[in-house]
């Protein structure tokens, strides 16, 4: 395999597995705690995840590097904007594509539709577009990144609600019921995998 | 760079880039607008909004959907009985049609001391757990396991499990959107007319022999209400089911079932 398949390979699995971005960045911790109900709804809001995620990263790369960049339109270093251009940009695309769904395919926004304005300025989708900057990534690397980083949320949320699921049906302790027990399976899962921290370099 | 222009300059940056955004929305809701039928919001409105599901549909909006796009029956609204069905018809301008409140009922008598445990279950709180153990606790593999899967799942709490390990329907309180009889892992859980009266409490399709072992309250197929009855119960295989759509007035089922699972209520 070459050095790049192999490059974008392990740029996959340590976005998923050791560098998850909810269990060991802490990022995106409100859908992770909100929707790990139903098995059912934490797919849909992985499918908006995933979707936004992956689209923001290909979204903020060229707004950075083409607007705010000292190489960028305007000629000066406006980096210190990123924040709160990103969030506008990611905003507006959201909305863009929710109408464009709604026109072209609306089995799909069907299912997702609801969760898209959920995602939308959630601290993982934000996190990855400036995590996408400071590690320099070039434009398909960072749209590769912020898949694998959607990936790697989907993984843990998918884990989390199978979990709550059967947690809930097996009478926990009063004290502990619901948010409690959540929080305690949450902080072990994070544990859990940590023990993928030196899987890749 | 000098403090009014760098003021300038990241007002500038950051109006422009709304701008852009704002005018590329702007022409998304232009040109890409869906035209959605105004009587489906109208519709949803008149609907309870308790999103059971009992209709079949996601949710009422999605009912609201199917009932004006797809012409789809409007009597499907248990929670909203006859009141929504003549508010809907008023004004997508149909016929009234008639629908008799229909409440959920558990098709099984044997409590805890009529149908004792063939084992001690441990695990998950949970009926589809418990009967995926051994087929589950109780004597009887066709009875209420009692572990109240239909009791948590009922979105109006009008669900009991009693003290004897069964779970019983408060048809007052049933709004009858059928939410237990999808979740009960035996299939229990039937929709019935609230005014009817007579039932046959039991759902075992195992022969007289084996029913009776299991429960003291079973059905033992003996036909007798069959006889009685006059066609409103029937016999399926070795078990006898009430025929909801036929008149049941003879009482003396109820006195005549050497099993004693009819019962008159």
């Amino acid at each position: 395999m070459s050095q790049t398949v192999i490059e974008y390979l392990l740029l996959i699995l340590g976005a998923v597995l050791v560098n998850n971005f909810v269990l060991t960045r802490f990022l995106g911790i409100c859908p992770f705690l909100g929707v790990s109900k139903k098995i059912s709804t934490a797919l849909g809001m992985c499918g908006a995840v995933i979707f936004v995620m992956t689209l923001a990263s290909a979204v903020t790369w060229p707004v950075y590097y083409y607007v705010l960049h000292q190489d960028g339109v305007f000629g000066k270093d406006l980096t210190y904007l990123i924040t709160i251009v990103f969030i506008l940009v990611i905003a507006s695309f959201v909305q863009l594509v929710d109408i464009a769904m709604k026109k072209f395919s609306p089995k799909l926004h069907g299912a997702l539709g609801i969760f898209l304005p959920l995602i939308t300025t959630n601290c993982a989708v934000l996190g990855v577009s400036v995590l996408n900057i400071q590690l320099k990534y070039g434009f398909l690397k960072s749209t590769v990144f912020g898949f694998a980083a959607s990936l790697g949320f989907s993984v843990a949320l998918l884990i989390f609600t199978g979990l709550r699921e059967k947690i809930d049906r097996a009478n926990p302790p009063r004290a502990f019921q619901g948010v409690a027990i959540a929080l305690v399976t949450a902080g072990l899962l994070s544990l859990a995998f940590m023990g993928f921290a030196s899987l890749v370099k | 760079m000098t403090l009014v222009t760098s003021i300038l300059m990241t007002s500038g940056a950051v109006a422009g880039v709304g701008l852009a955004c704002g005018i590329a929305l702007a022409m998304a809701a232009k040109y890409l607008a869906v035209k959605e039928d105004p009587r489906i919001g109208d519709v949803t409105e008149l609907l309870p909004g308790a999103n059971c599901g009992g209709c079949g549909y996601a949710g009422c909006a999605d009912y609201a959907k199917a009932v004006v796009i797809d012409d789809v029956s409007i009597n499907l609204c248990a929670p909203g009985a006859q009141s929504v069905i003549d508010d809907l018809a008023k004004y997508l301008g149909k016929a009234s049609e008639q629908a008799e409140k229909t409440v959920a009922k558990v098709m099984c008598g044997g409590n805890s001391d009529q149908a004792p445990r063939k084992f001690l279950y441990n695990g998950v709180a949970d009926c589809g757990a418990a009967h995926a153990v051994g087929g589950g606790d109780k004597s009887c593999r066709y009875g209420c396991l009692g572990y109240g899967s239909c009791s948590r799942i009922c979105p109006v709490s009008a669900i009991e499990i009693t003290d004897t390990n069964i779970a019983v329907v408060h048809p007052a309180l049933c709004i009858g959107c059928g939410a237990c009889v999808r979740t009960c892992p035996r299939a229990l859980i039937k929709m019935i007319p609230a005014s009817r009266s007579i039932h046959v409490m039991c759902s075992s399709k195992d022969k007289g022999p084996v029913v009776k072992k299991a429960c003291k309250v079973g059905c033992i197929g003996c036909t007798v209400c069959t006889k009685l009855a006059d066609g409103a119960i029937n016999m399926e295989g070795p078990l006898a089911i009430v025929d909801y759509s036929k008149d049941l007035d003879n009482e003396a089922v109820v006195e005549k079932c050497p099993g004693k699972c009819i019962v008159k209520e």
